[in-house]
């Protein structure tokens, strides 16, 4: 469905993504992990259109999509959304969701009744009249994940939606991406919490000072010392034991 | 959906009942300070589109109010075109200016204070050019000839003009009102509070900028048509000049921007203000223009919201707060 | 040709000092802490007004004067920065666009009030001293501006990168919240940046009125002229300013040459806008992130 080949990407002197390729097929849950800095958002920039790569090819559904405007990327039903979250401050979160269900609903009363039902979906009914300022770090992000899901995408792109997250409100959103995907979404994900990444991802790739140097199911990764000492630092591989014990 | 609530039907209420009754009962006195804030609302309500529901703040609105009034006079006196003819023309010429210049601002990115000072830019570029052409008039202006008349679009009567003016003002406040209960409303409020987030959200931000600025611009021209056909002439200060920029913004910004009613409501207080101001201390040119400064920078530090978000905030208001995002 | 040409570069340069000296204070105040400042043309008419009364009432020769408007100024911009703009703005952007907007309206309005639109003018003995320049005659006034444009430009690239308050200001244009936490006193360093700036104005309507005029709208002209300047400059760079006041300078003079005088300035528009879609980061700057 996705298929990001060779890709790279300079800033200035810094090479934040290099020569980086992955695959998503559809109606699976893969995961991109790496270090902080790694490159991760940068490529998702790439992949949704924010930033255009130095060199490389994106292709989505077949179709060669580097290059191509944001809004027509998300047109054609792929969707991102961004780790330092951006609500739209000043409207609430009916509002908020509305704007993403617009594309795909003309009508703005048309596009307010998808957004409460997206927002149902997403668990956010009760607080739809609240403004989005007023969200915590938790309801900002769940803000996020159902604004993209309102543009009714096949492949959403979540940065880091469990970040800063308690564990209940993690529990809480893996429950709500693995509905999501069960109703026929494709999903690729950044995340630092691995308990999520194990439980909800059946494949992972790892990104490390701009490189992917690793690719295969959690379970692989985690039982590859050398992925883990080298690139989610020491220490990492008991962690990631005791965790996934735990999971 | 939105209710309006006791503050606000006080103040549109008290609007609307002021408007109509000089409909009806026309005094000269009032009918030309009236005409006048009228004129300016049409280049607010154009301002507001842009401005209060897409956040890009121009400052040189001048430039397009001054084509709608240059196009339409040098088209009546310099080819005899009919001033009908002639204020289409113009509407059109406006539209066209205003696409030219947001095509070119927004294509390169331009946002915040760099917007405003292009807009600016542009505006003294244009007042320069029509100073400085013999077509243009030059120093000296465009003096359109009198001759009354329903064909001339100029009328005897200023009660007339006034309706005409009027009618012009609720036309363009209706197509504010379609801008915010559409799609396209939606896409220029989620571009104000957040261009990112809504590029992400396929919206083609560039495309919803222009198309703003667009209706922005034949409204605005609108006004310059106005302008003209009430007073008969226009020069580059007055067409292009920061006066009119300036008067532009001040109403939205004073009587709730990013509102149907705001850019009304704030021009007429304003002038009325300025008004009160002239025949309190007589003889004293620009003390009005002090006022709005005093009334701008107390707004913005009290009122965020301007005089319609105040109108909001009073009296009892009916539950459900949902819906419409002018409810910010 | 060239005996036209030249000296119109000539004279443009000159006026381009000009330029470049209103423009240093804004390029403290834009460029480095992207304050936009509206009011700073009006800001420049005060200033001028103020050297005027003080050699038209006490006799205070301009140059003099510079040693008591320019500390007068820097205190009214500190001032202004601190108890009137950032409070009316409530630290919002674009609040400080229309803040000092409204400023502006009220400082030209208040002078034409007390001051009416006659245009004023000094005459000073030595106004029409000329010096000669190769081929042409150059009035001293502006031989000295010309040079003082230089001497300020190298004043403030020392204070910005010899003092603690240049560090402190550069700390705060990139990061706000990183300089709070360091112990830097925010709101004092925006202050004092625009006090300074404020402080420029004034020197240039000390060095400017010997050979101008002024009346309440005189600051307008300049306003547009010094933000071109500004980002031609690239935005914070007080040599670029410098240079590009000088460019400008030398634009209009030849526009006004070549295209007959009133389009003259309609070429430092142009530029302008040139300039802001094509090169947002000036002729000299870095490259804009
Ligand atoms: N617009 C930019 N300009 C310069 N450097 C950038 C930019 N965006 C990201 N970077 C740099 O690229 C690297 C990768 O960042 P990022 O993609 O955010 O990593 P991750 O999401 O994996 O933590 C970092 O070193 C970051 O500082
Ligand atoms: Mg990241």
């Amino acid at each position: 469905m996705l298929s990001v080949s060779n890709v790279t990407k300079r800033f200035g002197g810094l090479v934040a993504v290099s020569d980086a390729s992955l695959k998503v097929d559809q109606g699976r849950i893969v995961a991109l992990i790496g270090p902080n800095g790694a490159g991760k958002t940068t490529l998702f920039a790439i992949i949704g259109g924010f930033v255009t790569p130095d060199s490389g090819r994106i292709q989505f559904e077949g179709r060669d999509i580097t290059g191509m405007p944001p809004h027509a990327i998300c047109r054609l039903g792929l969707t991102r959304t961004f780790q330092i979250v951006q609500p739209f401050a000043g409207l609430t979160v009916r509002e908020n969701i509305a704007i993403g269900a617009h594309l795909r609903h003309r009508g703005r009363a048309e596009a307010l009744e998808r957004a409460a039902i997206v927002g149902e979906q997403v668990g956010m009914g009760p607080l739809l009249d609240q403004p989005a300022q007023s969200l915590t770090v938790a309801g900002r992000k769940r803000l996020e994940l159902a604004r993209a899901l309102a543009t009714e995408a096949k492949l959403l792109l979540l940065d880091e939606v469990m970040a800063g997250l308690i564990p209940s409100e993690i529990t809480e959103i893996v429950a709500t991406i693995r509905k999501i995907r069960d109703s026929g979404v494709t999903i690729l994900l950044i995340e630092h919490v691995m308990q999520a990444v194990m439980s909800l991802s059946e494949e992972a790739y790892v990104l490390n000072q701009g490189r992917m140097i690793a690719h295969g199911t959690p379970a692989q990764l985690v039982a590859d010392p050398t992925v883990i000492e080298a690139y989610l630092g020491h220490g990492a591989a008991e962690r990631l034991k005791q965790e996934s014990d735990n999971a | 959906m939105k209710t309006t609530s006791f503050g606000e039907w006080v103040l549109y209420g008290g609007i609307c009942a002021y408007l109509l009754t000089l409909l009806v009962m026309p005094s000269q006195l009032w009918l030309g300070f009236t005409i006048n804030a009228l004129i300016v609302a049409i280049l607010s309500v154009a301002w507001n589109l842009l401005g209060g529901f897409g956040g890009q703040m121009s400052f040189g609105h001048a430039a397009l109010f001054g084509t709608g009034a240059y196009v339409t006079a040098m088209l009546q006196v310099r080819w005899g075109i009919n001033p009908w003819l002639a204020a289409v023309a113009a509407i059109v010429a406006a539209t066209a200016v205003a696409g030219f210049i947001a095509a070119l601002s927004f294509r390169y990115g331009l946002r915040g204070s760099y917007f405003a000072l292009v807009t600016l830019a542009f505006a003294e570029v244009l007042r320069i050019l029509a100073s400085s052409f013999e077509i243009s008039g030059g120093g000296q202006g465009i003096l359109v000839p009198y001759k009354a008349g329903l064909a001339n679009f100029q009328f005897a009567d200023r009660s007339t003009t006034y309706a005409l003016v009027l009618f012009l003002v609720v036309v363009a406040m209706l197509i504010t009102l379609a801008v915010q209960r559409s799609r396209f409303g939606a896409y220029l409020i989620a571009i104000r509070e957040n261009e990112e987030a809504a590029k992400a959200l396929g919206i083609d931000t560039f495309r919803t900028k222009v198309l703003a600025m667009m209706l922005s611009g034949a409204i605005g021209g609108a006004a310059g048509v106005a302008y003209l056909q009430t007073y008969l002439f226009i020069d580059a200060p007055i067409a292009f000049g920061s006066t009119m920029s300036i008067e532009a913004l001040l109403g939205p910004i004073i009587g709730g921007a990013g509102t149907v009613w705001g850019p009304l409501v704030g021009t007429l207080i304003i002038h009325g203000l300025g008004e009160t101001a002239k025949h309190l201390v007589s003889g004293a040119p620009g003390l009005n223009l002090v006022l709005y400064g005093v009334v701008l920078m107390v707004i913005l530090r009290y009122l965020p919201d301007g005089i319609v978000g105040l109108a909001r905030r009073i009296g009892p208001r009916r539950a459900a707060p949902t819906a419409m995002p002018e409810d910010r | 040709m060239w005996s036209l040409v030249l000296p119109a570069i000539l004279g443009g340069l000159t006026t381009g000092a000009i330029y470049a000296l209103v423009a240093l204070g804004l390029t403290l105040i834009y460029g480095v802490l992207h304050i936009i400042n509206f009011a700073h043309g009006s800001l420049l008419m005060l200033a001028l007004y103020g050297v005027y009364f003080l050699y038209a009432i006490l006799g205070i020769d301009p140059y003099l004067a510079l040693l008591i408007v320019v500390p007068v100024f820097f205190v009214l911009g500190y001032v202004l920065q601190r108890g009137v703009i950032s409070v009316f703005s409530l630290g919002k952007e674009q609040n400080v666009l229309l803040v000092t907007l409204a400023l502006a309206i009220i400082i030209d309005n208040l002078a034409l009030y007390f001051w009416t639109s006659d245009t004023r003018t000094i005459s000073l003995p030595y106004a029409y001293t000329m010096v000669e320049i190769g081929p042409a005659f150059i009035p001293l006034p502006r031989v000295i501006a010309f040079v003082a444009a230089l001497v300020a430009a190298v004043i403030l690239w020392l204070i910005m990168s010899r003092t603690r308050l240049g560090k402190a200001i550069r700390a705060v244009a990139i990061e706000k919240r990183g300089a709070e936490l360091v112990g830097i006193d925010v709101d004092h360093t925006y202050a004092m940046c625009f006090g300074i700036g404020t402080a420029c104005v004034a020197a240039a309507a000390c060095l400017l009125l010997p050979t101008f005029y002024v009346t309440p709208q005189v600051g307008y002209a300049f306003v547009l002229v010094a933000f071109t300047t500004v980002v031609l400059g690239g935005m914070g760079s007080f040599m670029g300013a410098l240079v590009s006041g000088l460019l400008l300078g030398v634009i209009e003079a030849l526009c006004g040459l070549f295209l007959g005088e009133s389009l003259g300035q309609i070429g430092i528009f142009l530029a302008f806008i040139l300039i802001l879609l094509f090169r947002p980061s000036g002729l000299f700057g870095r490259r804009a992130a």
